[in-house]
């Protein structure tokens, strides 16, 4: 471990020193493909630098204006991608539910679980149904393949930082059918744009509210059983399934009055608004902050969880007091607006400038963010409302960006590593399971990771021993045309020994 | 020296809970591990991460406090009762373990496993993140350490220099922080997976295999061949032990066979996470119990495969603080202050809980609201750095810590 650390974080230094002072345009463009995107295909250096690297930059701080009809379509493979929470939850429902809708009882010890499973894939599949296990697939690859092909590499880099610095857990109960919509409608048409709309669409966004907890969160005088009886009226009828779910609704408020759940505030996402999402750990808010927050936010949950899946503000729910957020008071008797106050106080506040600005240079610079450049990102914030685009602008104009220091400084994600080794040897994938199982065995298992912070940015993260051997395994493998769903043409090496070794080469881990 | 207690709990208890004793359990004129051992008498710690800030008084349940009860109306743990599978198995009148992790009593009863109780970090941070680097890196409120507490302590041995590359493992796909550091150590998830592709198989895959060698020229490719050459999984479970079929347990049976290879193993690092229960926790049954069945079976299955080499191997639990006292509004409990610990091993006085209990009446609360502390983690790391692993100087590896109280535990 020692020695791999050394070969990746103290030769750049080294060779820093002793390296021209400007970087030649080659290298630039290199450098270019390799930070707004994952990697130069063969002939991008070329192309980029013939076209001008700012002409490149301006491209695809334009997403809108760039054609991606290739992708679109090796996209369609993948019909989840554009379903919203409500056909997810009715097309690919838990096993034991669509059991339930076709009318199977639940198999007991010493029933025949072999025919009781064959007995259920084949009720699912008249039904039209598939395993929610496949959203989570279809998620993974519709995010590799567009790492590998789209045309808009910098919106597919960026949908990965904030999918990453919003993160939530696929896996954890509902968001199996909140995280699709949660990528494709509150990260996506916002990676570019205000911060502020960015942090106010994860707010209402379903897969936030139910990942952090904060759907449960109420006022500490809740009558929860009211809530929950209110709820099974509001089904719609025209739902077939709907006296089905009214009956389970009912009887969810009968067992809350039983157990009489004493109702109260939830900090989970009070917390980790202002720790990870707006003003970091040491951004100046206390205990008492994160009260008042959760407060505020108190009646922001999820309308119909398991049938239709939207965000709700429920009156019944919130506490109606004054609250003071971090010196601001919130007057009593306030609504959705005083979580709505919070997310403009947060988003308006110096501390989220500069956490997200130490975040997006520690991204795209080096490991160790230049302050000055942190500084010039962070004002560029407060002068434009937070703008995205033009806080990226500020880090790719900057002087510390296009330098031999940050030139190779960061250590590739395993899906960069294995986005960009795809990209170099001109690779033919649709994106199959094999891929994202490697990413988990590198460090990386796309949309799960469990705790909020997201995946570390860190070469000390990324590179250890046994993702070392994953990694030049792929390399290998990639080049002898072993991994499944994915050929490569290698017309830019020797043989496949030479395009293995130069994937896998301590220099091709970097970026 | 081996107390009385040690051996008669031994003899008794250990025999009827397990039907074997681990031979070593019975040995009267057993001397721990004399500094300098090593080979098989090495000095092995196994440290072991539970991420998320795990509920200590859902684990060790202190039933006997009048204020529990009250304090976790739905998901308090029932007070023990006899034969039931529901309530706390009782530690000593006033403690009780959760029911879930029951097979941990009979390592109590045997006298090899402790607890140490309102135990954690002084920093009073409730960020799992913060929280957790503090415990890594040793240094509580302190930003600007770099390297982790364990990488420190091989540091510092003197026994460094040109050991194994087996020295210290992490069973975890990244290096955790507290094995980061200069001192080599390795992370890999699957021993079986940790191969390159094409290694010894002659002709132009083995002209590979040394190009990717000479290009990298690191421990990683010495730690492969060594590995091949001890075989570690050829190591099936002894002792009628079953290790549930869960990473956690997986990654505590890889740390087994590395043992039993004898390939200089001193530090083994595994993580288990989960552990923010913030909504539906649970009680006796439920989403907690759950996580603590899958920890305490794979730590029960590691003491039981190991059997009579546990004379020499300390289990170490952590996590980075405790949960708030009083149950929120969501059947789960949001973050507090301190928590609980287990020590596990041959050299360990247990079938105790260790540390001053400070009560859970209103005022006694850190806050208000959070378990208050009274044993700084370091106190306890420090105990089994210098009792069971024989550093010498502790001041090295806690930058900034005066040694506070010696609990006894060793």
């Amino acid at each position: 471990m020692r020695s791999i650390l050394l070969l990746l974080l103290v030769l750049p230094v080294v060779s820093a020193s002793s390296a021209p002072r400007e970087l030649t345009e080659e290298q630039k463009a290199t450098h270019a493909l390799n930070r707004l995107g994952y990697g130069p295909r063969p002939g991008d250096v070329a192309r980029v630098e013939s076209m001008g690297i700012r002409e490149y930059i301006e491209q695809q701080l334009h997403p809108e204006q760039i054609g991606d009809n290739a992708t679109d379509s090796r996209l369609a493979m993948f019909p989840s991608i554009h379903m919203n929470a409500d056909e997810l939850l009715e097309r690919y429902p838990q096993p034991q539910q669509a059991a339930r809708q076709a009318g199977l009882q639940k198999a007991k010890a010493g029933d025949n679980l072999k025919a009781d499973r064959a007995q259920l894939q084949n009720a699912m599949q008249q039904n039209g149904q598939q395993r929610p296990q496949l959203l989570l697939q279809e998620l993974e690859s519709q995010r590799i393949i567009r790492a590998v092909y789209s045309e808009r590499q910098l919106q597919e880099v960026m949908t990965g930082f904030w999918f990453n610095h919003f993160n939530v857990d696929w896996k954890k109960g509902q968001d199996k059918w909140f995280t699709t919509e949660y990528e494709m409608n509150a990260i996506r048409p916002h990676v570019m744009g205000k911060f502020k709309d960015l942090l106010m669409a994860t707010a209402k966004s379903p897969a936030m509210l139910f990942y952090l907890d904060n759907h449960l969160s109420s006022a500490p005088n809740t009558n929860t059983s009211l809530n929950a009886a209110a709820a099974a009226r509001r089904v719609n009828p025209k739902n077939p399934l709907a006296p089905l779910i009214q009956a389970r609704t009912a009887a969810a408020a009968n067992v809350n009055k039983g157990k009489a759940r004493n109702p109260g505030i939830n900090e989970n996402y009070g917390r980790e608004l202002m720790e990870l999402h707006t003003m970091g750990v040491d951004g100046g808010y206390t205990q008492k902050d994160v009260q008042e927050v959760a407060r505020s936010f108190t009646g922001w949950t999820i309308d119909q969880p398991r049938q239709s899946a939207e965000f709700i503000f429920r009156p019944a729910m919130h506490d109606r007091g004054e609250k003071v957020v971090l010196g601001h008071t919130i007057r009593a008797g306030g609504g959705i607006e005083d979580g709505e106050q919070v997310i403009d106080i947060l988003a308006h506040h110096p501390s989220t400038a500069r956490f997200i600005s130490t975040k997006l240079v520690r991204y795209f610079v080096s490991d160790n963010p230049p302050q000055s450049l942190i500084d010039k990102v962070a004002a560029t914030y407060m002068k434009t409302d937070g703008d995205i685009r033009e806080m990226l602008r500020t880090i790719f104009y900057s002087e510390e960006f296009m330098s031999p220091d940050a030139y190779q400084e960061k250590s590739k994600s395993a899906l960069e590593y294995v986005a960009s080794a795809i990209r170099a040897v001109n690779g033919e994938t649709n994106g199959g399971p094999r891929l994202a199982q490697l990413l988990g065995k590198m460090g990386q298992p796309l949309y799960q990771y469990v705790a909020p912070t997201g995946f570390p940015d860190r070469a000390d993260y990324w590179i250890s021993d046994g993702s070392l051997v994953e990694r030049i395994n792929f390399a290998v493998n990639l080049t002898l045309n072993k991994i499944p769903d994915t050929r490569v043409q290698l017309t830019t090496f020797r043989d496949p020994n030479s395009a293995a070794l130069y994937l896998g080469s301590p220099e091709f881990q970097k970026r | 020296m081996l107390s009385r207690r040690f051996f008669l709990k031994s003899a008794g208890v250990a025999a009827a809970s397990f039907g074997a004793v681990p031979s070593f359990l019975l040995r009267t004129a057993y001397a721990q591990n004399p500094a300098g051992a090593s080979g098989k008498d090495r000095p092995i710690l196994i440290a072991i991460f539970q991420r998320g800030a795990a509920d200590g008084i859902s684990m060790v349940v202190p039933f006997g406090d009048p204020n529990y009860a009250v304090l976790r109306p739905q998901i308090g743990i029932p007070s023990p009762q006899q034969g039931s599978a529901e309530t706390a198995l009782d530690l000593d009148g006033f403690f009780g373990l959760h029911p879930a992790l029951g097979s941990l009593k009979p390592i109590y009863d045997s006298g090899h496993l402790a607890m140490v109780h309102a135990v954690g970090s002084p920093d009073n941070s409730r960020s799992h993140f913060d929280a957790q680097d503090y415990m890594e890196s040793g240094a509580p409120g302190n930003k600007s350490i770099s390297d982790g507490w364990l990488n420190r302590y091989m540091q510092a041995d003197p026994r460094a220099k040109g050991t194994s590359p087996f020295r210290a493992i992490a069973l975890s796909s990244n290096m955790p922080r507290s094995l980061l550091g200069v001192a080599p150590a390795l992370a890999m998830t699957k021993i079986q997976d940790f191969d390159v592709r094409g290694n010894g198989r002659g002709g132009s895959s083995g002209d590979l295999y040394a190009a990717f060698e000479s290009m990298w020229h690191n421990e990683t490719f010495d730690a492969i061949k060594m590995l091949k050459d001890a075989n570690p999984t050829r190591f099936q479970p002894e002792n009628g032990a079953v290790y549930p079929n869960q990473p956690f347990s997986q990654s505590l049976q890889q740390i087994a066979q590395i043992i039993k290879a004898d390939v200089g193993l001193e530090v083994a690092f595994a993580d288990l996470s989960g552990w923010d229960t913030h909504a539906n926790q649970g009680a006796a049954t439920g989403q907690l119990s759950q996580r603590l069945r899958e920890f305490g079976d794979g730590i029960s299955a590691l003491y039981r495969d190991l059997g009579d080499r546990m004379r020499n191997v300390v289990v170490l639990t952590m996590t980075e603080f405790g949960r708030a006292m009083k149950q929120n509004g969501s059947g789960g409990t949001d973050h507090g202050h301190a928590s609980a610990l287990f020590v596990a091993g041959g050299p360990i006085k247990g079938g105790k809980v260790y540390g001053k209990w400070p009560g859970l009446a209103q005022d006694k609360l850190f806050e208000g609201r959070d378990l208050a502390l009274t044993t700084d983690f370091r106190d306890v790391f420090s105990e089994i750095l210098t009792k069971h692993l024989h550093t010498a100087d502790v001041s090295k590896i806690f930058p900034g810590y005066k040694p506070g109280q010696t609990l006894g535990i060793l």
